[in-house]
């Protein structure tokens, strides 16, 4: 078996193979030079330490060679046999398997018109991207994020409470458009504003030029900023050039079925680099760039591997920490025609989203560290159930949103 | 040596519920199982230390909210990722209608 991508999803495939009792090679191909590590923390805990945090590993050596599981950091698979089922790796070596994961996750998109500027423009996935960044959160600092996002708020979030002065430009009348309502962007820009981060929404860069010693920045509205460093949170793209090379369906992601399988039987795909249909959306083909999701699709994928032929079950679920605010999301919005609001404790709040036929579709709640989790983890489970709650019990507080499970 | 502390009664705390409970700068959840039980745990997830009292119990499971790592709470073994790491339990008496935990 081998694993392209040695992030969460690909490390829990490898681990769950050995879990499901499979005991031939297992080999885990990653390029970059650190252990698998948990990628959350980069724009949280690794940004706002005031001490450089190592990676957090997901497991230690050890407890790979443990698992019999074989670690090639540093490498890359550039090309894949499929006749002769052989990935070949940038050192000429060739690597045989039964069944082939790929597990390539996205990297952000890029604004090449911004390449010139060189270092003081900065991207956020990996740890050294998060090392890069903390070299511009200091109280003397001043940066400028490009998109009004999740990595961006997060990491604007950070910058603020390290000291550094810092302005998000958002395209968008507000931000985060696409992720969640109106009434919850409207807490994590209030949140924001208090903390005294610069929000800008509803403008774009017109031009950004090396000043020396900095940056100048200047927007479509005439505004003009000054920052030490830019950083550009405009969303992810997922990697598939590997899949492309070697002809595999490619449809927003790399296209699997409902078990994880690419075009080519032998060949799987996991995590944010796929998209699949949705069990839950009616087999609507969605992509997620999700953690639980990478985890999630890398246990099935081992379980598909050895030929369970199981389907994908699991709604979207997501979260995002700023501040002291913790904000989730399970399920899709899309659709939705009805929203109920539902308080569970001072300042946190659920958002129930509702089909016109009643069917709950998703759940969004923010509130402080974990108010909102037990009950958007309750949604959850509704929303896999396809329930159609009563919207006025979703909206009191009295009712114990579990009682509704037992139904 | 013995150190039973009164942490709270029983009517506190929800058939398959939680509920947090501070004693000496230190933190804890106590549970109530679905058959009329009594447990106790750190209250933090050893994940990344958010408490657990504020998560949801299924059966012998509490799943932490922020995460859903998921511990059982009666022996503390970690269930599956991102929990690693088992969850320190403390033993537990009823005595009337109070809950009283064992703390070393």
């Amino acid at each position: 078996m081998v694993i392209v991508g040695a992030g969460e999803c690909g490390l829990r495939a490898g681990l769950a193979l050995r879990e499901e009792g499979y005991v031939g090679p297992v080999t885990l191909i990653g390029e970059e030079r650190h252990l698998p590590y948990e990628r959350p923390p980069l724009s949280k805990d690794i940004l706002t330490d005031e001490q450089l945090l190592p990676p957090r590993i997901v497991r230690p050596t050890e407890a790979l060679e443990a698992a019999g599981i074989t670690l090639l950091l540093s490498s890359k698979a550039v090309s894949i046999d499929r006749a002769a089922r052989r990935a070949m790796l940038g050192d000429g070596r060739a690597l045989s398997y039964d069944k082939l994961l790929l597990a390539t996750g996205a990297r952000p998109r890029r604004l090449p018109q911004l390449d010139r500027l060189g270092e003081r423009v900065l991207y956020l996935r990996g740890y050294d991207d998060a090392v890069a960044l903390r070299g511009y959160l200091d109280r003397r600092s001043r940066l400028a994020v490009i998109g009004g996002g999740f990595i961006g708020l997060e990491a604007a979030a950070a910058a603020r409470q390290r000291g550094a002065a810092v302005a998000v430009i958002e395209a968008q009348p507000r931000v985060l458009m696409r992720a969640v309502p109106a009434e919850i962007a409207e807490v994590v820009t209030a949140r924001h504003a208090a903390a005294g981060v610069d929000l800008i929404c509803g403008d774009g860069f017109a031009e950004i030029a090396d000043t020396g010693n900095g940056l100048g920045i200047s927007l479509t509205s005439g505004r003009r900023l000054e920052a030490d460093a830019v950083l550009v949170g405009v969303g992810a793209v997922p990697e598939t050039a590997l899949a492309e090379r070697s002809a595999l369906a490619i449809d927003n992601g790399i296209a699997v079925d409902e078990t994880l399988a690419t075009s080519d039987p032998h060949i799987f795909a996991a995590g944010d680099c796929c998209s699949f249909p949705s069990p839950v959306y009616d087999g609507r083909r969605i992509r997620l760039e999700a953690w639980r999701n990478a985890q999630d699709q890398g246990a099935l994928a081992a379980k598909n591997m050895l030929g369970a032929g199981l389907p994908i079950e699991s709604a979207p679920w997501f979260w995002s920490d700023q501040f002291e605010l913790t904000l989730q999301v399970a399920g899709i919005a899309e659709g939705a025609t009805n929203v109920v609001r539902r308080d569970v404790a001072e300042n946190a709040f659920i958002l129930f989203h509702l089909a016109p036929d009643g069917r709950l579709l998703a759940a969004s709640g923010i509130g402080p560290g974990g108010a909102v989790g037990r009950d958007v983890r309750i949604a959850e489970m509704l929303i896999m159930r396809r329930a159609i709650p009563d919207p006025r019990q979703l909206a009191s507080p009295e009712l114990r949103l579990k009682s509704l499970l037992a139904g | 040596m013995a150190n039973w502390i009164a942490a709270c009664a029983a009517d506190d705390i929800d058939e398959e519920d939680v509920i947090r409970f501070d004693h000496g700068g230190r933190t804890f959840a106590i549970y109530r199982s679905p058959d009329d039980t009594f447990h106790a745990t750190d209250g933090l997830c050893t994940h990344e230390k958010v408490h657990l009292a504020d998560g949801l119990v299924m059966d012998d499971i509490i799943e932490c909210p922020k995460h859903n790592g998921r511990f059982n709470y009666k022996t503390g073994e970690a269930r599956g990722a991102p929990v690693c790491v088992n969850l320190k339990i403390y033993p537990v008496r009823r005595e009337g209608d109070t809950i009283l935990i064992e703390l070393d």
